[in-house]
C-alpha cells in the first residue's frame, strides 16, 4: 500500500488541554456547523435530551431546530433522509443511539448510502456520516453492548472510523464532516467519559487511513481496535513491567481506508502480531488482518498472528460474565506470550 | 370520474407522443431482452404509461423524480435520451448509469430523475430526504416519488409518512397501484386495499387518480404538487393502474386470468387518450400513425445506438467506488484483498498529494499492466481521471459532455 504525503500541518504539536472524548465529539461538530451552513445533525434525542450519551450537548440552543433535528424512532429512515440530503446539497451527520440500532438502518447504509455514486455512474456524492457508539461493560446485554466494525469494513463505499481518544474522535469527525464519502463514525460508549488531550484551535483534523503508533517497541506488535487500542497499551505496560517484553502499540484510526504500511512496517521489526478488538471471531476485523499480514510480511513472522477477540456469544447482562466476554489486559499478554512460546 | 378538458393542441400532441415512445421502447427492451441484449431483471410497466406521463408533466423542470425498479418510462418522461436508457439496459459505457446500474438503476442527475431503486421502499426515506434539503436550502423544488402498492407495506412507508408530515415536507408520493405486488393480488397483500387513506393516520392526506388516463393523473398530481410546494406538506397520490405485462420478463403470470387482463386492455392508456384526440380534431389519424412511427424510428436508433456503444474497460471497474481526493487517496488504499494490485491501479490518479512510497506494488503494477496489454496507463487517463475527481462531487459535467457528443435526441422529443 502507497503511503502519501500528507498537507495539514501536525496539530499535535499545539497547545492542548485535557477534555472528555464526548466534548471533542462536541466540538467537532460545533465547528463544522459553524464553518458550513449545509452541516446539519438528525437524531433520536439529540436535541432538547442532549443526546443519550450528550454528545450533541448545547447544539439544538445554538443552532436552532432547523439544523438540529429530533427524530421519531425510525433509524433505516433517517439514515435514508440524510441519504437524499446529502445528494442534493447537505452534509448530514446522523446520530443511531447505538451500533445495534444501526441493524435497523443497514438497507440504507449498505444497499443506498454505500452503493449510489457506484450504480448511478458517478453522477452524485453521499456526503453523509452516521455516528453510533458500540462496545460492552455497562450490561446493557444481548441488544446495546456490541460491537460490529466488521459489518461496515466488509462494504466497499463506506468509510469506517474507530477512534479511540478524544483528538482522534475530534479530528477524524471533522474530516468525515468534510469529505464526500459516506462516513460510518463508531464511537464507543465506555470512551465518552474518558479524558485525553486534545489540541487548540478549530482545525484539528486527523485524515483517514493513518494509523497511529501508541507505544513504540521492538518485540511485538500489538493493533487495537477502537477501545482496544486502550486495553493493549495497557497490556503492553504489564508486558514490559513483568516479562521483559517491549511491545509497539498500534491503532488504526481508521478501518476504511486502512494503514497497513504501517502494521507490516512495525511487524518487519518486531517479527511477531497480536490483534486485539472487542467484536466476534468469526468474520471480523483480526481475521481480515491476519490475511493481510500473513499475505503482505509472512516471511517476517516468527509466529502466527495471534488473535484475541470477543467471546463467540450473544452479550450476557450479568456483570462477571459480561467481563469476561471482551478482552481484557491478561488475555492480550496471554495472546502475547503465546507468540513467543511457539518460536 | 369527470372528463377533463384537453390541453392546448400541441401539448396534448406531446404527451401522446412520449407515451408512445415509452411504449415503443419496453416492447423493444422486452424483444432485446429475449436477444440476449440485456441482462439480468426486466421490469416493464407497459399499461402504465398515463401514470408516468400524466405524473411527470406535472412536474416543473426543477422539481425532483425518484422511482423504483421500473423506471424506464420515469427516465424517458423526464427527458433522458432513449439512447441513453436503452444502452444503459445493454450495460453500455454510454448509458445512463455508464452501465453500472442496469435496468433497475437508471439515473440522470442533469433532469433531476434521481434514480431507480431496486429495494422496494428503499427510495421512500431517500426522497423524504430531497424534501429536506429542498425545505432547508429554500429552493422551492419539490419531489415527486414513485413506488409501488407493495411497498406500501414496507416499513420505511409508514416511517416516511410519519416524518414527511412531521416536518412539512414539498414532496408527494404516488403509489403506483397495479393491482400485484410482484404475484401477489392487492386484496391479498395489503388489509387496506384504499391505498390512498394509508397515509392518513400518519398525518399525510390522500387522493386517487385514474392511472389510465394521462388527464386525470395530470390534474390530480398538479394538485398534489401546488399543496406541497406552495403548503409545504407531504401528499400521497394513489393512481389505479394496471401492466399489461408480467411482473418481470421472467414472470409466466399464473396468479391472474388473461379475461383480466383483457378487461384492463380495453383501457390502453395510450388507445384512449389517442381516440380521444382523433375524435376532438386534435389530430388525424395520420398523425397519430406518424407520431408512433416516430417513436419506432427512436426506438431503432437508441438500439443502434446502444450496440454500437461500447462495454465499459476492465479499468473502469474501480471507478467511482469513491470520491477520491479527500479521505481517500485511490482505490488501492481502501482494497486490501491481495498484495498484488487490480487491474486499473495504473489509471488511478494521485490528485494534490504525490506518493511518497510505492515499493510495495512496484514491480507488480508493471507486470500487471503488461498482463492487461498496457491499456489506459497513459497521460491521457491520468488526465481524464484527474478531471473527474476535480469537478463538483454533485455536478454532471463530464456526463453532459459524454451525452452531447454520442446521444441525438430524436426530433419531436420534448
Amino acid at each position: 500500500m502507497a503511503t502519501v504525503e500528507h498537507k495539514p500541518a501536525d496539530s499535535s504539536e499545539r497547545p492542548a488541554r485535557a477534555i472528555r472524548y464526548r466534548e471533542a465529539l462536541n466540538e467537532a461538530l460545533r465547528e463544522e456547523m459553524k464553518r458550513d451552513e449545509t452541516v446539519m445533525l438528525m437524531g433520536e434525542d439529540i436535541g432538547v435530551f442532549n443526546g443519550a450519551f450528550k454528545v450533541t450537548a448545547g447544539l439544538l440552543e445554538e443552532f436552532g431546530e432547523k439544523r438540529v433535528r429530533d427524530t421519531p424512532i425510525s433509524e433505516n429512515t433517517i439514515v435514508g433522509m440524510g441519504v437524499g440530503a446529502a445528494m442534493i446539497g447537505l452534509r448530514p451527520v446522523v446520530e443511531l443511539m447505538t451500533i445495534n440500532f444501526s441493524l435497523l438502518a443497514m438497507d440504507q447504509i449498505v444497499n443506498h448510502a454505500a452503493h449510489i455514486r457506484y450504480m448511478f455512474g458517478g453522477q452524485v456524492s453521499v456526503p453523509l456520516v452516521v455516528r453510533m457508539p458500540q462496545g460492552a461493560g455497562h450490561q446493557l446485554g444481548p441488544t446495546h453492548s456490541h460491537c460490529f466494525e466488521a459489518l461496515f469494513v466488509h462494504v466497499p463505499g463506506l468509510l469506517v472510523a474507530v477512534p479511540s481518544t478524544p483528538a482522534d474522535a475530534k479530528g477524524l469527525l471533522k474530516a468525515a464532516i468534510r469529505d464526500d464519502n459516506p462516513v460510518v463514525f463508531i464511537e464507543h460508549e465506555y470512551l465518552y467519559g474518558q479524558r485525553g488531550e486534545v489540541p487548540e484551535g478549530d482545525d484539528h483534523i486527523v485524515d483517514f487511513g493513518r494509523a497511529a503508533i501508541r507505544r513504540e517497541g521492538s518485540d511485538v506488535t500489538i493493533v487495537g481496535i477502537s477501545r482496544m487500542a486502550i486495553t493493549a497499551e495497557k497490556a503492553a505496560k504489564v508486558l514490559a513491567a513483568e516479562h521483559e517484553i517491549e511491545a509497539e502499540v498500534i491503532d488504526p484510526r481508521t478501518l476504511r481506508p486502512l494503514d497497513l504500511d504501517t502494521i507490516c512496517a512495525s511487524v518487519r521489526k518486531t517479527n511477531r502480531c497480536v490483534i486485539v478488538e472487542e467484536g466476534w471471531p468469526h468474520g471480523g476485523v483480526g481475521a481480515n488482518l491476519a490475511a493481510l499480514i500473513q499475505e503482505h510480511v509472512f516471511d517476517d513472522l516468527d509466529a502466527p498472528v495471534g488473535r484475541v477477540t470477543g467471546a463467540d456469544v450473544p452479550m450476557p447482562y450479568s456483570k462477571p460474565l459480561e467481563q469476561i466476554a471482551f478482552p481484557h489486559e491478561p488475555q492480550v499478554v496471554d495472546a502475547v506470550l503465546a507468540t513467543f512460546r511457539d518460536a | 370520474m369527470a372528463e377533463h378538458p384537453l390541453p392546448q393542441p400541441d401539448v396534448a400532441r406531446e404527451w401522446l407522443h412520449t407515451m408512445m415512445l415509452i411504449r415503443r421502447f419496453e416492447e423493444r427492451a422486452g424483444e432485446m431482452y429475449a436477444k440476449a441484449k440485456v441482462g439480468g431483471f426486466l421490469h416493464l410497466a407497459i399499461g402504465e404509461e398515463a401514470t408516468i406521463v400524466g405524473s411527470g408533466r406535472a412536474m416543473l423542470d426543477g422539481d425532483y423524480l425518484i422511482s423504483t425498479y421500473r423506471s424506464h418510462g420515469h427516465a424517458l418522461v423526464r427527458g433522458t435520451p432513449a439512447n441513453a436508457v436503452m444502452a444503459e439496459l445493454f450495460g453500455r459505457v454510454d448509458g445512463c448509469s455508464n452501465g453500472r446500474g442496469g435496468s433497475m438503476h437508471m439515473f440522470d442527475l442533469q433532469r433531476r430523475f434521481m434514480g431507480g431503486y431496486g429495494i422496494v421502499g428503499g427510495n421512500l426515506p431517500i426522497a423524504a430526504g430531497f424534501g429536506l434539503a429542498s425545505d432547508y436550502l429554500g429552493t422551492g423544488d419539490a419531489t415527486v416519488c414513485m413506488f409501488g402498492d407493495g411497498a406500501s407495506n414496507q416499513g420505511t412507508f409508514g416511517e416516511t409518512m410519519n416524518l414527511a408530515a412531521l416536518w412539512s415536507l414539498p414532496v408527494v408520493f404516488m403509489v403506483t397501484n397495479n393491482q400485484y405486488g410482484m404475484g401477489t393480488a392487492l386484496e391479498r397483500h395489503s388489509a387496506v386495499t384504499d391505498l390512498q387513506v394509508k397515509g392518513e393516520g400518519f398525518g399525510v392526506p390522500g387522493l386517487e387518480c385514474d392511472g389510465m388516463d394521462v388527464l386525470d393523473t395530470f390534474h390530480v398530481t398538479s394538485e398534489a404538487l401546488r399543496i406541497a410546494r406552495e403548503e409545504c406538506r407531504p401528499v400521497l397520490v394513489e393512481a389505479i393502474t394496471y401492466r399489461f405485462r408480467g411482473h418481470s420478463m421472467a414472470d409466466p403470470e399464473e396468479y391472474r386470468t388473461k379475461e383480466q387482463v383483457a378487461e384492463w386492455r380495453k383501457r390502453d392508456p395510450i388507445g384512449m387518450f389517442g381516440d380521444r384526440l382523433v375524435a376532438e380534431n386534435v389530430l388525424s389519424e395520420d398523425e397519430r400513425a406518424e407520431l408512433d412511427a416516430r417513436s419506432v424510428a427512436t426506438v431503432d436508433e437508441a438500439v443502434a445506438f446502444a450496440d454500437a456503444s461500447p462495454h465499459p474497460e476492465p479499468e473502469s471497474l474501480y471507478d467511482d467506488v469513491y470520491v477520491l481526493g479527500g479521505q481517500v487517496q485511490g482505490w488501492y488504499s481502501l482494497d486490501e484483498r491481495t498484495p498484488t494490485p487490480h487491474r486499473g491501479e495504473d489509471e488511478r490518479a494521485m490528485v494534490g498529494r504525490e506518493i511518497t512510497d510505492t515499493t510495495h506494488y512496484d514491480g507488480a503494477v508493471r507486470s500487471t499492466s503488461g498482463a492487461i496489454g498496457g491499456s489506459g496507463a497513459g497521460p491521457a487517463d491520468d488526465a481524464q481521471a484527474t478531471g473527474k475527481v476535480a469537478s463538483a462531487p454533485n455536478e454532471a459535467g463530464d456526463r453532459d459532455d459524454r451525452r452531447s457528443a454520442h446521444a441525438v435526441e430524436a426530433a419531436g422529443e420534448h
